[in-house]
């Protein structure tokens, strides 16, 4: 593409990434606590028991801080779609304004209208009507991550869609393809369930603390019961899907595979790393400069994984990039001759179409059908290693996520355990583990979004469109501005809201229930 | 039932849906009209604390529905997110950032240790409720006024031809008091919901009497962008070949030639009037509902005939041929249907929301309930 400026595109990048990470630091407890008050509202209301509606409401009122940030991330994020990457917005927004219409209409509203019962319903409306109303909150959150997570699923795997030479765009042929994308829906329950996951460990953190202090030692008990259950399953559930989000990652995105692994050079029987130091590599041939020190691995792993066979051939980057004619992967230099081919043909079946030439235009159209498919490539010049994400970065991230994940299973294992045999009040470590969780969930969750995707790079839609390409023409320097005024207040908001939640944990419940 | 209608018929309908989200936005900006009101109108901590949780019951369906309409906006005429989002990005930071203060003041102004003190958390309801209003009225004036932006014939990629990235508009002053009538509407509507929902008199006798003031202004401006906009030339476009160009009273011709949304206007204008005055005059709480509906139906026509009858909605006068149509803008007619069936549950979600509004709504807010054990802002 003429004339792209870099710094643009970093800044602009820069601000996305910021802005999604500050999402993510609240909308995953929103995720997961709705439904640990809507279970402890219930039981309130089935048993009668007072104790219940004070636990159901101190959750709440942490859940309230929480939510209004999340809020006020989210919809800068939607609107970041149109400021910051408007031809984006133009070339997939058939595809992809769809599910953020639907999440409005269908989820954001349920979640809106029913908080306000939620919260200020207690004695306006019957019972039943305010439980049914927590439950409605649940629900629409959990909605709103199902749709937004279509959208992003889609740029990963882009699915029921062609290209449109008329708009110079691509538009949505299918509608249950985009929906129904095995991306699309394996990133909802790995998503949601890392979610809830997060959750159960605020609930168990914070209620260790109150067990540490003596104080509400009743709520804080059921809390942890009912916590560990929902977090042992939700954990057991994020570590099923992130197979099969890997096993996804490895169908359609390749590149990102061997970046999450720090796999070079492709073979068959691959290893599978549980960990390993990557250092500069004496001898850069292989199309990366980085080397693994003191590995440990499973072998053949890898390939069982990602293909479900030990024998099948995992690619490496190397074989990505330069082809491998023994597999049949091409490589990436070809691909960027059939993309150029593709964007010359579609500029000249335009300028065809216009003098009226249909039989040109006609033919022009038929190079283009035929180079469609690496479209994306011919952005990109004769520096092949351009398409290579940040692999140290994709590979620390995918193995830390994973290494606590394996944690938090033994973890909730350990705490429902300790609270059946109603021991968990005496074991001090588990108490300090418990509040460890926190932070390790936490981290798991934006390393999760980190593998997910810096490994894409360079695509914003994978072999569709280059993040580059997508970005929209204003002065980097504008956007600079916005970055830093951006990472102010969103990082002044954060203090507000830890020096907030803090205060009110300390404060408690309110004591009573009634 | 959609797929048999023509691309033309889906977009006419989209445009109708968007101007709908529109609608209803600027009638629920009642609560920023309302925040600014905070700090001098209560006399007492207690007053400003009755203030703020009326309106904070209400503050998250206003902007939800500012999220749903630029998610509609989205699906149905993406070229529009692309050029104007894209371009205009001052103007769109300034109302973001706005949003984005309001949306953690109410939950945070009351609660202790909020680091920024309650009175900043009150003055980002002020500022929320000053900028939002004003800026997006004007953005809506350049509706009718044009922008600077340009579209490339192969790609559809589009540029912003100012240096101000939409900051420009406001050297319209069309611009401007289209954002200043806005401003002062939802001031109005402001304090008919405080009469609608606050069982305080002191706090209703003195809505009523702020009326008056803010009603002056409104006028002044409203009238004065009517009226410009019935005499000025407008963006035609011909739907065969595409090609924009100016014609003069094209708005005045859109009324003529829909006399249905000339109806709507009329009513629209007639009811917002009415409900002002019914305002002044008593403590009635449904002064509230006749000046909201005039709003709706208001807004809702300036909307259609800012899009239908072959006019451009987003017109440029750097690149008159640039200027987005309806029909150049939108999504395909596929996208177009698929949504059309998710506008389905459109009716569904006003429901809900009526339900509960009126089942949170029976009995209005009075001190007392502050002191109950539920959440307060
Ligand atoms: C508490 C959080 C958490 C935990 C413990 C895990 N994950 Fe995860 N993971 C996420 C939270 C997360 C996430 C934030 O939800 C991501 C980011 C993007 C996405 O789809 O989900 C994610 C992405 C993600 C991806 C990338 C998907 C993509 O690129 O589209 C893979 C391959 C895995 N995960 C695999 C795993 C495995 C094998 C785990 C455990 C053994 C695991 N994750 C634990
Ligand atoms: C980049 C993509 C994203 C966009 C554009 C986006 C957009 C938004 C918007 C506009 C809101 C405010 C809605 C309101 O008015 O109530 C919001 C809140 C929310 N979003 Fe996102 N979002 C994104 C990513 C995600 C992801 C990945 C998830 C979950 C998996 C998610 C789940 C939620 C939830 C649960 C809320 C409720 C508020 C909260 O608790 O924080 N969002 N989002
Ligand atoms: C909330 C969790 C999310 C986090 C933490 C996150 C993280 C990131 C990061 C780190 C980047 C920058 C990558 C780079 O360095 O270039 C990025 C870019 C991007 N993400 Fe996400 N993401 C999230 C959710 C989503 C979702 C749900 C979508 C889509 C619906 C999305 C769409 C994008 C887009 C359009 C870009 C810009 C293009 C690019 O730089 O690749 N993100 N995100």
């Amino acid at each position: 593409m003429e004339n792209i400026d870099f710094s643009l595109v970093d800044w602009s990048r820069a601000q996305f990434a910021l802005t999604a990470y500050y999402h993510w630091l609240f909308v995953p407890l929103t995720l997961g606590i709705t439904w640990i008050m809507a279970i402890m509202e219930t039981i309130y209301v089935k048993t009668g028991n007072p104790e219940w509606k004070k636990a159901t409401k101190f959750w709440m009122t942490l859940f309230g801080v929480n939510f209004a940030i999340g809020v006020s991330t989210g919809i800068i994020l939607e609107f970041e779609f149109g400021t910051n990457w408007s031809n984006y917005s133009w070339f997939v927004g058939d595809i992809f304004g769809a599910p953020l219409a639907i999440e409005g209409i269908m989820a954001f509203f349920m979640e809106t209208v029913f908080i306000a019962v939620m919260f200020f319903g207690w004695n306006r409306v019957s019972k039943k009507f305010h439980l049914t109303s927590t439950w409605l909150v649940a629900i629409g959150s959990n909605l709103s991550a199902l749709w937004i997570l279509v959208a992003n699923g889609w740029m990963q795997n882009p699915a029921g869609m062609a290209f449109n030479l008329d708009t110079a765009r691509n538009e949505m042929l299918n509608f249950w393809e985009v929906f129904l994308n095995p991306v699309a829906i394996n990133k909802f329950l790995h998503t949601i369930f890392s979610s809830y996951v997060y959750a159960a460990a605020f609930v168990i953190g914070v209620s260790s603390w109150f067990l540490i202090k003596k104080r509400h030692v009743l709520m804080a008990k059921k809390s942890i019961l009912i916590a560990s259950v929902f977090g042992l399953l939700g954990a057991l559930a994020t570590v099923g899907t992130g197979d099969g989000s890997a096993y996804q990652v490895a169908q359609h995105q390749p590149m990102k595979l061997a970046a999450m692994e720090g796999l070079y050079e492709g073979s068959e029987r691959a290893d599978l790393v549980v960990f390993s130091f990557l250092k500069k590599a004496d001898n850069p041939e292989n199309r990366g400069d980085k080397e693994h020190v003191m590995k440990i691995q499973f072998p053949g792993l890898l390939s069982y994984l990602a293909y479900r066979d030990f024998d099948a051939f995992v690619p490496g980057v190397k074989d990505l990039i330069d082809g491998n004619p023994g597999q049949g992967i091409p490589p990436v230099s070809e691909k960027i001759e059939k993309g150029k081919l593709a964007i010359a043909a579609l500029s000249d079946y335009k300028a065809h179409k216009d003098a009226g030439d249909v039989a040109a235009a006609e033919e022009a159209r038929q190079v283009f059908d035929a180079n469609f498919e690496y479209f994306g490539y011919g952005y990109f010049d004769d520096d092949v290693n351009a398409l290579i994400p940040n692999v140290p970065v994709t590979f620390y991230s995918f193995h830390i996520m994973v290494g606590i994940g394996f944690i938090l299973v033994a973890f909730f294992v350990a705490s429902l355990i300790m609270t059946l045999t109603n021991r968990i009040a005496r074991k001090r470590w588990l108490l300090i583990a418990g509040i460890v969780m926190i932070p390790l969930a936490f981290l798991a969750g934006q390393m999760g979004w980190t593998v997910a995707e810096m490994g894409r790079q360079p695509w914003v839609i994978q072999d569709v469109m280059p993040t580059m390409v997508a970005v929209s023409r204003i002065n980097a320097g504008a956007v600079k501005l916005t970055f830093v005024l951006f990472a102010l207040i969103f990082t002044g908001l954060l203090v507000a809201e830890i020096g907030i939640m803090l205060k009110q944990i300390k404060l408690g419940p309110k004591e009573g229930g009634e | 039932m959609f797929e048999n209608l023509s691309l033309l018929a889906l977009q006419q309908y989209w445009w109708f849906i968007v101007s709908l989200l529109a609608a209803l936005l600027v009638f629920l900006m009642f609560v920023q009209g309302g925040q600014t009101f905070l700090f001098n109108f209560a006399k007492s901590d207690e007053e400003k604390s009755l203030m703020v949780n009326t309106l904070g019951r209400k503050w998250e369906l206003t902007f939800t529905t500012l999220v749903t309409f630029g998610g509609a906006f989205f699906a149905s005429f993406p070229l529009f997110y692309s050029t104007s989002f894209g371009g205009a990005y001052w103007v769109w930071m300034a109302i973001l950032f706005s949003f984005i203060i309001q949306a953690v003041a109410y939950e945070f102004r009351s609660k202790p240790k909020n680091f920024f003190g309650a009175k900043t958390y009150e003055a980002f309801l002020f500022a929320n409720g000053l900028l939002g209003t004003i800026l997006i009225g004007t953005a809506v004036g350049t509706f009718f006024t044009g922008s600077n932006f340009s579209v490339d014939t192969v790609t559809n990629f589009s540029q912003w031809e100012h240096p101000a990235f939409g900051l420009e508009a406001v050297l319209n002053f069309r611009n401007v008091a289209l954002g200043l009538a806005v401003f002062f509407l939802a001031r109005i509507l402001g304090l008919q919901f405080f009469i609608n929902s606050i069982d305080d008199c002191m706090i209703v006798d003195r809505s009523r009497k702020s009326i008056f003031a803010n009603a002056l202004p409104f006028l002044i401006f409203f009238l004065y962008f009517a009226i410009t906009l019935l005499i000025q030339p407008g963006y035609a476009y011909d739907s065969e070949t595409g090609v924009v160009s100016m014609e003069s009273f094209k708005y005045l011709h859109n009324f003529l030639a829909m006399p249905i949304v000339a109806a709507l206007f009329l009513i629209g204008v007639v009811a917002v009037l009415g409900g002002i005055v019914w305002g002044m005059m008593d403590n009635n709480r449904y002064s509230f509902w006749a000046t909201a509906g005039g709003t709706v139906f208001t807004v809702l026509a300036l909307f259609l005939v800012a899009g239908l009858n072959n006019t451009s909605f987003y017109p440029s006068n750097f690149d008159l041929q640039s200027s987005l149509t309806i029909e150049n803008s939108s999504s395909s007619k596929y996208t177009l249907t698929v949504m059309s069936y998710v506008s389905l549950l459109v009716p569904f979600v006003v429901a809900y929301i009526y339900y509960v509004w009126r089942s949170m709504g029976k009995k209005r807010i009075d001190k007392d309930e502050l002191n109950e054990d539920i959440h307060i802002y």
